[in-house]
């Protein structure tokens, strides 16, 4: 099973140490995408906590989220394939599967 | 999905004696397949730009008023043509002026349901959608300005406009919201397809229950073709083989490479030629791509295999594609002020 990992943030390294300690007090949201459907359309999350995508569908999956005007790309996520995105900044962004735009979430970070 | 809180909803019922959209369930025998493919009972329509029986009224007017191309000469319909499901039988049309566009003319049927539109998903709601193509150079290159202007010399328009869009009469804004609401009422009618659905076991042909069973099996073509309009609304690259970049020059993601919208197939027999491009003429030419004709290249959707059809098999997917045709009613045209 392919795992990738995205920072969500301007400086990666900071992000990086982010999560680590941010990993330890909150665990990762799950969120799968069965019938091209994300199992929620909105998440709450702390800063520095992430959301596992995980492809628990029958086709191909492109995660993204704009993060201050910058599209991040989670890249193709075949089924059973799985990654992560961690918001570092309190905000309000919106995630998005590119290949199947009615795929839509909100994801408030504080 | 749809997220129906942002979204008002008109029952389909007011069109029902028009259309014939009558649902109901199918039988219960082999409905695994058949229950993914009902039809919807409502329109939706946005929040901020609800319907109204005046409001799609102006919207027929302005889709058929050739006064709002810059030579006064081409309407809407001059591409998007009722009599061919709302397309041109061209692989790409001829705008203003007198010059080929690079894509081929889509239909606008079904569009109430979609959530990005142009083959390249660039515009956001058919409100923004509609001012394309009035303002496009190469389409019908109108000055907006000037076209503002012409209508509101026009009493009858400024009359209508009053009416539908109070205290704001003419504005850019309003012909996209008049446009865009009648649009959304266009929809393809009931087709054999649909009566099967409800049971009618003669509504359609063996071949084409076979071509259904093939459609949602080994041809794979649900994976992108789902739902009662046959569509994901979503953006792939199917290996056309040309250069035109599609979606990835509006999202450069690399997934997005040649990517082109998923176009619904309801009355799919009507709107030859095929394709973003035009290039396929014929629905076996469109099997026999799927099947094997397609070129291998990096952003070629993962969803595309070779598929190993016997000629018997290709037959029974297309005669199940000629059962998603409707007798349409014939569309009347609207008296446009003068
Ligand atoms: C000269 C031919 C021509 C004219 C005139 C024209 N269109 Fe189009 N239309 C096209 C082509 C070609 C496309 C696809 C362009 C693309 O995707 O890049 C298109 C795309 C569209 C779409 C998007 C469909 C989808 O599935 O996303 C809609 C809606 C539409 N046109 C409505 C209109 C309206 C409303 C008018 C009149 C104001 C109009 N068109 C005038 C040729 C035309
Ligand atoms: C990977 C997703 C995908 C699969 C699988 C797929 N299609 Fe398509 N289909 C598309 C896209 C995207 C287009 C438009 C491509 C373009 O113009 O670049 C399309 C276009 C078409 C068209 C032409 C529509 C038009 O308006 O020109 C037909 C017909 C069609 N597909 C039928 C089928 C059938 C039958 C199958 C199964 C054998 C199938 N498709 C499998 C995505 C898919
Ligand atoms: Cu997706």
């Amino acid at each position: 099973m392919k795992r990738k990992l995205l920072f969500v943030s301007d400086i990666a390294l900071v992000a990086a140490m982010a999560i680590t300690t941010a990993a330890i007090a909150q665990d990762p949201v799950r969120i799968t995408q069965k019938g091209k459907q994300f199992s929620q359309d909105k998440v709450s999350l702390s800063a520095g906590q992430s959301i596992l995508f995980v492809n628990d569908d029958t086709v191909a999956h492109n995660v993204y989220a704009i993060v201050k005007g910058k599209k991040q790309d989670l890249g193709l996520q075949k089924p059973s394939e799985e990654g992560g995105i961690t918001f570092d900044n309190a905000g309000t962004y919106r995630v998005r599967c590119a290949i199947h735009p009615k795929m839509k979430m909100l994801v408030k970070v504080q | 999905m749809m997220t129906k809180k942002d979204m008002t909803h008109k029952r389909i019922t007011s069109w029902i004696v028009a259309l014939g959209l009558v649902g109901g369930a199918a039988s219960a025998a082999d409905t695994d397949y058949r229950e993914n493919y009902q039809r919807p009972a409502d329109i939706p329509f946005p929040e901020e730009n609800p319907h109204s029986d005046a409001k799609a009224e102006l919207g027929k007017m302005l889709f058929f008023d050739p006064r709002l191309s810059r030579e006064n000469n081409l309407t809407c319909a001059s591409c998007h043509n009722p009599s061919f499901a709302w397309e041109d039988a061209q692989p790409t049309s001829v705008g203003t002026p007198m010059s080929r566009l690079g894509r081929h003319t889509p239909t606008v049927l079904n569009l109430a349901w979609g959530e990005l539109f142009f083959w390249d998903g660039r515009a956001e709601s058919l409100e923004e959608q509609a001012l394309g193509p009035i303002q496009a150079g190469g389409e019908m290159a109108q000055d907006m300005g000037e076209l503002l202007w012409e209508l509101k010399a026009v009493p009858g328009y400024v009359e209508i406009f009053e009416q539908v869009f109070p205290k704001e009469g003419v504005t850019e804004e309003n012909i996209g919201k008049a446009i865009a609401t009648y649009e959304r009422t266009l929809i393809s009618a009931e087709a054999p397809f649909d009566r099967w659905l409800q049971g009618d076991e003669a509504a359609i042909s063996d071949e084409a229950k076979r071509g259904f069973n093939l459609f949602n099996t080994k041809a794979k073509c649900v994976s992108c073709h789902e739902g009662w309009n046959f569509t994901d609304w979503g953006f792939h690259d199917i290996g056309l083989g040309d250069q035109d970049e599609g979606r990835y020059e509006i999202l450069d993601f690399d997934a997005l490479k040649h990517a082109f919208k998923t176009p619904g197939l309801r009355n799919i027999v009507e709107r030859a030629p095929y394709m973003h491009d035009g290039s396929l003429k014929t629905l076996e030419e469109v099997i026999d791509h799927y099947n094997d004709g397609f070129v291998n290249r990096p952003s070629l959707s993962t969803e595309m295999e070779r598929l190993g059809l016997s000629e018997t098999e290709k037959s029974d997917l297309i005669a199940f594609l000629q059962t998603l045709s409707s007798e349409d009613p014939a569309v009347t045209l609207p008296k446009l002020p003068n």
